[in-house]
């Protein structure tokens, strides 16, 4: 029983800590990059014009 | 009974808990190292374009008028809560791209990939290329006061371009046959021929050799940091896995 969740664990979740690090990066980027709350764009400005994202 | 209560507290196993560690840990050192180098290159070369510009852009500076424009005009300094902002958002969105990178890098290697610094300086262009030079190619790096179609639509163009420029990307390094490299450059061309959002008319105040310095600056900075991204995404990868194996 334990053996086979392991293997279950090995092939399906193996994926998983991956996973959540793309979406994490991808909202840590789109926060900084993208979102356009008036204080994050002003803190972000200079960033999102020197790192190329579309600003304002 | 005892095998029952392990097989419910298998879902974190220690060996996805480690793959947790290893992945957070070296993005983080990665993205942290890149970042701070990334930011400082912005305030050298970047940012005194971008303050020049905004001189144009708030009306202190005015060109084609009757009489010529100096074109080594006083710049603001350092400013000590403008310029620290920017390294803090250099350094979170270039970990926010460690992140993506280190987790893709992990799925590289489960294929077979060699993962290190010499290869991971490949991946940094190829990061370059995805999240930088493929947007750019048709939303030129923007200097403060150019004239833009409404951000909202050119921040969806610029996210499907990064995504299948990202994809292209990955389909060259790993597709392995014909096929995946004719859909690879179908994709890196595709957003550029559709066109990107556009503005209906040219209200720039900015001369164009700013305009024209800010993005070659920009790509230029973009490149350096993206060779770091990779170089020290792939060395912490290894190194923090060598780790791993050590105390393991």
């Amino acid at each position: 029983m334990t053996t086979k969740t392991l293997n279950a664990s090995a092939a399906g979740l193996g994926f998983l800590p991956a996973v959540f690090a793309i979406v994490l990066g991808l909202g840590v980027v789109t926060l900084t990059g993208h979102v356009q709350a008036a204080a994050l764009h002003d803190a972000a400005h200079d960033v999102r014009h020197a790192t190329g994202f579309p600003c304002h | 009974m005892t095998p029952r209560m392990t097989c419910v507290t298998q879902l974190a196993s220690p060996a996805t808990k480690q793959m947790y560690t290893r992945i957070l840990t070296s993005a983080l050192f990665a993205g942290a190292a890149a970042g701070l180098i990334a930011a400082l290159l912005q305030l050298v070369f970047v940012q005194p374009v971008l303050l020049h510009a905004e001189l144009y852009e708030s009306g202190e500076l005015v060109h084609f008028g009757g009489t010529p424009v100096s074109a080594h005009p006083e710049l603001p300094g350092f400013d000590l809560m403008r310029d620290s902002l920017s390294i803090v958002f250099t350094m979170l969105t270039y970990t926010g791209y460690t992140l993506v990178m280190v987790a893709l890098m992990s799925m590289a290697e489960g294929r077979g990939a060699a993962i290190n610094a010499r290869t991971g300086l490949i991946w940094g262009i190829a990061g370059f290329i995805a999240f930088h030079l493929a947007p750019g190619f048709t939303l030129a790096p923007e200097v403060p006061g150019v004239a833009a179609a409404d951000v909202g639509d050119r921040q969806v163009w610029w996210t499907a371009t990064v995504a299948t420029a990202g994809a292209a990307m990955w389909l060259i390094a790993y597709g392995g046959n014909k096929i995946s490299y004719l859909i690879a450059v179908a994709l890196l061309m595709a957003p550029h021929l559709i066109g990107a959002p556009e503005p209906d008319s040219f209200s720039g105040p900015v001369p164009t050799e700013i305009g024209a310095l800010f993005a070659a600056r920009a790509f230029g900075v973009g490149l350096a940091a993206w060779a770091l991204v990779g170089t020290f995404a792939g060395y912490f990868w290894q190194t923090e896995g060598e780790r791993a194996e050590a105390s393991a």
